[in-house]
């Protein structure tokens, strides 16, 4: 077969979608005012706009207002005013709005992808295929929802006002994700979007509009880091919602401690990317090209720490690098591109830092020798191997396209390495045999897994971290509980005699010593994480007929001690046994369940346990609201740390008893009694301790939430206001089970 | 895919050929596979996500459009590589006769100076059934193309193997310089991976100096992973090219199907330096379906490999309908099927 075809190769020539239409809408509009109450307003504040430059190139695009607290003060009105009429919407009238907007985002999306690409750098071919129908996809997804909220979740109301900050990767997309699970439970909302990329926020402003929704139901206030402090610090707003970066999402849970806002964040990550020896290598080699270099890396759930096992690291990285010189970087209005610009010259001197710092501490950097344009904030997509744990590129979230290379030799060896971090928002998981790449998966503490496949996301399906990435979801039957409240809980304020007993001094060394010598034990017990429900059931049962037993004990015991009648005090017992016969039997149920996200794709959602819970226990009833905090958490597998107050201090050896009875393992539920303020701060700054539910005083709440805010911690509160808990609808159920477990979703990509 | 890194490299192969990315092609014969030993435990190791191959050809298809401005070259190219065929129970020398003068013509000359091709354009081979090699062979002396064979019992490859053997000893006699031979599929479906080394080893044997082409049948092996363990064990026996489908089974050509074996060609080349040719076969009808597989190769295995020496359509539809599409960037218009001369 002789060669007679000498001729180079055919090529690639760009393929280059036009900005012609969003030249001209700029042009009409040289700077942008806040969107308020239905209107285009100019600041009240009159700070100095905002330049909104074009990444790739430095040209201006247009110039952004920055909201000051007059701004955001009406903004937030705004919303107030119009909440309750858009709450007494019907499911369906709301679904018609968010329809109506989801299809205009759908006939504006070329102009929206161009938009986006301007603004933020990232390749054309990920605007048009992921952001905007991405965008269009939760809208449609959420507008299908609100025409459901009211029978999915007949006890539960919008919180009034969302105050929602978001970032700069996926600009709309993050705004679709906000908006439309608030909108569609009945909230209004006054969205910030981040300073370099406000402008599709600002172009959906005018869909907003156009699709009809009532002034005050969407505002849009642009700004910078002070626009969002406003606003998330703002009295009026019920609820916060934030994606960005894990500092300032520890700085906004300090900000709203103790101020009864609800609260989700959607932090930052360094998820481990596993590949196994007895992986799809080449599919492994994709999934790494989708983990940290698409989008430029600029991904909260980027799979920058690759654990590779070490039989085969070698061929795994020259594979790697075979394929990043096949990576094309450069202008992203170029459909052939792969990889265009970061954000901003800040990103780009933040990666480049890092990069430098990494290689410093001993990390091997490579890049391949591929086209990069010498103006504008391109980064070559960067490998960086011997990277040791200890390295700044192990630990820290780049946000970049860097990727860290570590190896390891065994099973056990990836997950530890896997978990050894402070993050704990995503993971995935590359091996070619399903009961390795399961138990991988299960052992990984992340919201996110993802089994051979990665960034895999849908509307439908939960998304959010667990550790310092985070708490709450979004997506799914968890991300519309995120804009709602119980409607049911009794708002009986405590009757507590001791209140407000956190104060700011340290915690007393013995009760520091001690809440650590409990904490330690209940880490020493993850065991009982993995064991299954029947056994959680039993242990239960064997709890409930303990009461049982002891009944007339108790009774007695209650009558003498909180002074109530023999019928009350039988009706807090009875019901205590009743509880804990009925957690044994969500101990068996409520484990999560499977979805078809889409073809091809099997979902599980886990109900896993958030880990080592302290329970804060209110003083009234003694009994029976010690059991229903005690009993949910026991029964979606965490270990307990109770903290009961003197009310309790009569009833200690009675607890104790019960406790023993049921033959728990060793450090799965302690009691700790005694002053009750160092007890719950003590737990709250525990770093081994994953959330702090705290049923007392509204001063306790803010201590706790605040003190929970150094790591991150999940925190549930009652601010001095419990549920009946002698009344089944609002005593247990459905709440107390969600804030048992911490949502896992396992992605289980097959052939479709 | 995986290989075990325990198994043992095998025979190192002849040192890679000079060509890089973009580089131009000898002009000389490439230097064929010479095969190596049956590495089973690397062939046992090789593990392929269907899902994961799915995926990348679902991004492959947003991410590599082929712009306007070099779509010509790109199709001039496909011609270029094209084993123009005809496997017909009715094929007649006259027929034959007729395809060959469409592979030494694949476009009027006009539109080839219009196109701009560097020098006259052809196929790259004309394959038909034994009894008419030496028809095609008349047919196209003095003009470089190259006629294949199909062989050894195809499509179900099934007759004897001495008759298999010697149906490629009488086709390389009547002048076949490539050998299209069919495997026992069995011999894949059950794992029995030397049965099917050794035969391919003794069908590359009865080629001598004709170059052969395995087909695979991928569409009957059931599995990704099949495919990739029976492209490597192809070329460990010495595969100059590992080849999708005979046209006959239900499925025949695919991009995942192409996918994967074209990685199992790197990662043969990574160990032994011998670049084994790709020929997807049967079904390939349109331009745009052409230019996905080039962008696959391109993407997968790099320019090098976007040659005849190393990639060629099995295809009698395709050039038609690139043709057209030519002579539609040409003129704007689309044309009568009938101004263009048939096959």
């Amino acid at each position: 077969m002789t060669d007679t075809h000498s001729e180079t190769a055919p090529d690639y020539a760009p393929v280059h979608e036009s900005a012609e239409a969003v030249r001209r809408w700029l042009a009409e509009r040289p700077s942008f005012a806040l969107f308020i109450d239905g209107r285009w307003q100019a600041s009240h504040d009159a700070l100095p706009a905002i330049a909104s430059t074009n990444p790739a190139t430095g040209d201006l695009l247009a110039h952004i207002a920055q909201a000051g607290p007059q701004d955001v003060d009406a903004a937030v009105a705004a919303a107030r005013r119009a909440q309750p009429a858009w709450a007494a919407l019907s499911g369906a009238d709301r679904a018609r709005h968010l329809h109506r907007l989801a299809r205009l985002v759908h006939k504006h999306a070329r102009t929206l992808a161009v938009l986006e690409t301007l603004d933020n750098g990232k390749p054309i071919r990920e605007t048009r295929h992921i952001d905007i129908p991405g965008a269009v996809r939760h809208l449609t997804y959420h507008a299908n929802q609100a025409a459901l909220v009211a029978q999915t979740f007949p006890d539960h109301a919008p919180h009034g006002v969302a105050g929602q900050v978001i970032p700069w990767n996926f600009p709309l997309l993050m705004a679709s994700w906000k908006i439309a699970p608030a909108l569609a439970c009945g909230n209004t909302v006054v969205l910030k979007p981040a300073e370099y990329t406000s402008l599709t926020a600002l172009y959906l402003a005018d869909l907003v509009a156009e699709a009809g929704l009532p002034a005050g139901t969407v505002n849009i206030v642009t700004g910078a880091g002070d626009t969002g402090a406003a606003l998330v610090a703002h009295p009026g707003v019920d609820k916060v919602a934030f994606t960005g970066s894990t500092e300032v999402g520890r700085a906004i849970r300090r900000a709203t401690a103790g101020s009864g806002k609800a609260l989700t964040l959607e932090l930052g990550g360094k998820s481990p990317f596993i590949v196994c020896a007895d992986a799809d290598l080449d599919a492994a080699v994709e999934g790494l090209m989708s983990a940290i270099w698409f989008n430029q890396g600029e991904v909260c759930c980027a799979g920058s720490r690759l654990l590779v096992e070490e039989a085969v690291a070698e061929p795994l990285v020259a594979k790697i690098k075979a394929r990043l010189a096949r990576l094309r970087l450069g202008d992203p209005l170029d459909r052939t591109t792969d990889m265009g610009a970061l954000v901003d010259r800040v990103q780009h001197e933040r990666v480049a830092g890092l990069v430098a710092r990494a290689v410093e501490e001993g990390a091997a950097p490579w890049q391949p020798d591929i086209d990069c344009p010498a103006t504008g904030c391109f980064h070559r997509p960067t490998v960086l191997t011997d990277v040791a744990p200890a390295n700044v590129a192990a630990r820290e979230e780049i946000f970049g396209p860097v990727l860290s290379v570590l190896t390891f030799r065994t099973d056990a060896e990836a997950a530890d390495m896997a978990n050894n971090t402070r993050y704990g928002l995503a993971g995935s998981v590359w091996s070619e045999t399903g009961g390795r790449a399961l138990a991988l998966a299960r052992r990984i503490k992340a919201g996110v897994v993802w089994v051979n496949c990665t960034n895999k996301l849908d509307a439908g399906v939960p998304f959010g971290g667990v550790r310092q990435s985070g708490f709450g979801r979004e997506g799914g039957r968890e991300g519309l509980l995120a804009y709602l409240k119980r409607r049911d809980r009794q708002q009986t304020p405590d009757t507590d005699a001791e209140t407000a007993t956190l104060d700011t001094d340290a915690v007393p060394a013995g009760v520091a010593d001690a809440v650590h010598k409990a904490v330690e034990a209940a880490a020493k017990a993850a065991p009982w994480a993995q064991c299954d429900g029947r056994t959680r059931a039993a242990a239960l049962v064997r709890l409930a007929q303990a009461v049982d037993d002891r009944r007339d004990a108790l009774v007695d015991r209650l009558v003498e001690t909180t002074g109530a009648d023999r019928a009350a005090a039988r009706h807090e017992v009875e019901t205590s046994a009743a509880r804990l016969y009925a957690y044994a039997g969500h101990a068996e149920s409520h484990e999560g369940g499977a979805s078809l996200a889409q073809p091809g794709q099997t979902v599980l959602t886990l109900a896993e346990p958030v880990g080592v819970l302290g329970i804060v226990c209110p003083d009234r009833p003694p009994l029976v609201a010690l059991v229903s905090l005690l009993a949910p958490a026991l029964a979606m597998g965490n270990r307990a740390v109770l903290v009961a107050g003197p009310g309790h201090a009569a009833l200690a050896d009675d607890l104790q008893a019960l406790l023993a009875a049921a033959q728990l393992p060793q450090g799965v539920a302690t009691l700790l009694t005694g002053a009750r303020g160092p007890l719950a701060r003590a737990l709250a700054e525990h770093g081994q301790v994953d959330g702090v539910w705290c049923f007392t005083s509204a001063a306790d709440a803010a201590a706790v939430e605040a003190a929970a805010a150094d790591d991150l911690k999940r925190t549930w509160v009652s601010r001095g206001r419990s549920p009946d808990w002698l009344s089944p609808p609002a005593g247990d159920g459905a709440a107390f089970l969600d804030a048992a477990t911490a949502t896992k979703t396992l992605w289980l990509p097959h052939d479709a | 895919m995986s290989q075990s890194p325990e198994s043992p490299p095998p025979n190192p192969g002849p040192a890679p050929a000079p060509a890089g990315p973009g580089a131009a092609t000898s002009a000389r014969p490439p230097a064929r596979n010479p095969g190596t030993a049956l590495d089973l435990a690397g062939v046992q190791a090789t593990r392929v996500n269907a899902a994961a191959v799915a995926s990348r050809i679902t991004a492959l298809a947003a991410a590599r459009p082929v712009a306007a401005a070099v779509r010509p070259a790109w199709l001039m190219r496909a011609i270029a590589c094209t084993d123009l065929t005809t496997l017909a129970g009715d094929d007649t020398p006259g027929r034959v006769r007729r395809l060959c003068a469409k592979a030494r013509l694949p476009l009027s000359p006009e539109a080839q100076t219009a196109l701009g091709a560097h020098r006259p354009l052809t196929t790259a081979a004309v394959c038909v059934y034994h009894g008419l090699v030496e028809t095609a062979v008349r047919a196209l002396d003095g003009t470089g193309i190259a006629v294949a064979a199909v062989s050894t019992g195809f499509p179900a490859g099934l007759s004897p193997l001495p008759l298999r053997i010697e149906e490629i000893r009488a086709s390389v006699a009547a002048g076949a310089r490539e050998i299209d031979v069919v495997i026992t599929r069995a011999h894949a479906l059950t794992d029995n991976w030397s049965a099917l080394y050794d035969e391919i080893a003794a069908f590359r044997d009865a080629c001598g100096d004709a170059h052969m082409k395995v087909i695979l049948a991928t569409g009957e092996l059931g599995s990704p992973t099949r495919v990739a363990r029976a492209a490597l064990v192809a070329m460990m026996a010495g595969a100059d090219f590992v080849k999708t489908s005979t046209g006959m089974e239900k499925v025949n050509a695919t991009l995942p199907a192409a996918l994967v074996m074209m990685r199992a060609i790197r990662d043969y080349h990574a160990r032994t330096g011998a670049r084994v040719g790709f020929k997807p076969a049967g079904g390939i009808g349109s331009a745009d379906e052409a230019l996905a597989y080039l962008v696959l190769l391109r993407e997968e295995l790099g320019p090098e490999w976007m040659t005849p020496a190393r990639f060629r359509f099995g295809a009698s539809r395709l050039l038609g309908d690139i043709e057209r599409h030519l002579d539609l960037t040409l003129t704007g218009r689309h044309a009568s099927p009938d101004h263009f001369a048939l096959g």
